[in-house]
């Protein structure tokens, strides 16, 4: 198991290298997947199947879908001239010296304490169900009113005025005064 | 060795039948509009599967130089992986399967939303107008579509305590699933056809007005993959309704557990054959909205007196 396990870190370590140095949207954006996956990959290795299952679902089968949607639309996929000046080799001395910093802090942390092994045992879907809504009934709950903003949000965001195109009935409209809402 | 065995049968059995639903699709349309459908080659016209094969795999396979080459070319088999992939966790008898899991179900929704990447991707990377169009409306349906497809699997999952294929289908020993969850039943097929952009709802591909949508520019095996992954999803979408809501293998004993399987399978595959003989194409805003308008608070509301009805019961 602890092969698999390094097999799968180190593929999604290469992958997410690969998703913020690259150049092409779309590109990244695969390799991003391929990321998501590899974790996933980890979540079934560490006795989490349902957790994995919903990286797949969620993560990589929803998420990233409407991400390469925008960029479809917004056509930025090819190579930009912006892109390769933005990626200059000096962008990266300050992130990486303060991501050094944490990893420093990391290793550090993990060698004073002591070693415990991550429980073996595989977490049925059942059970992350029954702890989903008893223990931790609230902050489903939170998470479902977020959801509801964001969707109203959405859809006030998305609100067209109806447009109408009829010349008489078009007459009619810019003579209410009510109706300025957008 | 055995488990071997049981890999190779599966692959053998999913990619013999996709590729024998070309000639099956093609007779039996034939059939349904009073012709003859292909009937030259070799005895009713059996040879033309292999005729069809051996055509495609000797066209010239052209990669369009405007396109993304990388993508392009993963594109279809991203849908012949997940599709395959899927087929693992499949029963089709007892111990016949190649992978039993526990999270069975949830594999096949994880996949089927893995398998949009290559519409999506394929439409993108031709660099072609109508299919950037295509993709756009694939990507659009598959996911309104995906949405209801898993909650509507929940009111099975409910009744048979399970997300493992072969606990579902050891629960309809007293009754098959499809009377309770008349509901389910229905949205999911809705929702398997358009996950397989399936004549009703090939609106990604409709080629009276989008060339052929997609994979406008694929062409020889690549188009191949298309082709023959779109008869993978029926086979898969028809297993899938056997398994959940017809009791998959079991019958009465006179027959054998895989051939019932396989006679409840191929029902659904031939009805899915004569929807595309039958019904025409609705138009796109329309699919949208009976998806989200109608089927998803069908669904919700089908969960809920599922739940009730359950509890009630305990």
């Amino acid at each position: 198991m602890n092969t698999f396990f390094y097999i799968a870190a180190a593929v999604a370590l290469i992958s997410t290298g690969l998703a913020i140095s690259g150049r092409n949207a779309i590109h990244a954006l695969l390799f991003l997947i391929v990321s998501l996956l590899a974790i996933s990959v980890i979540f079934y290795i560490l006795g989490a199947p349902f957790i994995a299952a919903m990286e797949i679902i969620i993560y990589a089968g929803a998420v990233m879908v409407l991400f390469i949607f925008v960029i479809m639309m917004l056509n930025v996929g090819m190579e930009s001239e912006k892109e390769s000046r933005w990626l200059k080799p000096g962008m990266w001395i300050l992130p990486s010296l303060l991501a050094l910093i944490l990893l420093v802090n990391f290793v550090f942390m993990l060698n004073k304490m002591s070693h415990q092994n991550i429980p073996g045992r595989i977490i049925e879907p059942k059970e992350v169900g029954i702890s989903l809504f008893s223990t931790y009934v609230l902050g489903v709950e939170i998470a479902g009113m977020l959801l509801l903003a964001g969707i109203v949000g959405a859809y006030h965001l998305g609100k067209q005025k109806k447009k109408v195109l009829h010349r008489f009935l078009k007459q009619e409209e810019i003579e209410q005064p009510g109706n300025t809402e957008g | 060795m055995h488990e071997l065995l049981i890999i190779a049968g599966v692959l053998l059995i999913v990619l013999n039948i996709a590729a024998g639903l070309i000639y099956v699709e093609r007779r039996l349309l034939a059939l349904w509009q009073d012709r003859y459908g292909p009937n030259r080659v070799g005895p009713f016209g059996l040879g033309q599967v292999i005729a069809d094969m051996v055509k495609i795999f000797f066209k010239e396979d052209w990669i369009p130089p405007f396109s993304d080459k990388a993508v392009f070319v993963i594109a279809p088999g991203i849908l012949v992986a997940t599709l395959l992939l899927t087929f693992a966790v499949v029963p089709f008898a007892p111990g016949f399967n190649v992978f039993d899991s526990n999270i069975a179900l949830l594999f096949f929704l994880g996949n089927s939303s893995l398998g949009v990447y290559s519409i999506v991707l394929g439409g993108w990377a031709s660099n072609n107008k109508y299919s950037l169009l295509g993709a756009m409306r694939a990507s659009a349906q598959m996911l309104t579509y995906e949405v209801f497809m898993g909650l509507s699997l929940m009111g099975v999952v409910m009744m048979a305590d399970s997300f493992n294929l072969t606990g579902i289908v050891e629960a309809q020993r007293h009754g098959w699933f499809i009377f309770p969850q008349f509901v389910g039943f229905v949205i999911f097929l809705i929702a398997g056809i358009a996950e397989t952009h399936r004549v009703p709802f090939d609106i990604p591909e409709a080629e009276g007005e989008l060339v052929a949508g997609f994979h406008s520019e694929y062409s020889g095996m690549k188009f191949g993959m298309f082709f023959v992954g779109e008869y993978m999803g029926v086979t898969l979408v028809s297993c899938l309704i056997t398994i959940l809501f017809f009791g998959g293998w079991l019958g009465p004993a006179f027959l054998p557990p895989v051939v019932w399987f396989f006679l409840k399978t191929g029902v659904f595959i031939c009805f899915f054959i004569l929807l595309r003989a039958s019904l025409p194409r609705p138009r796109y805003d329309q699919l949208m909205s009976l998806g989200w308008k109608i089927l998803l608070p069908l669904t919700l509301i089908n969960i809920l007196v599922t739940g009730a009805v359950l509890i009630y019961l305990q």
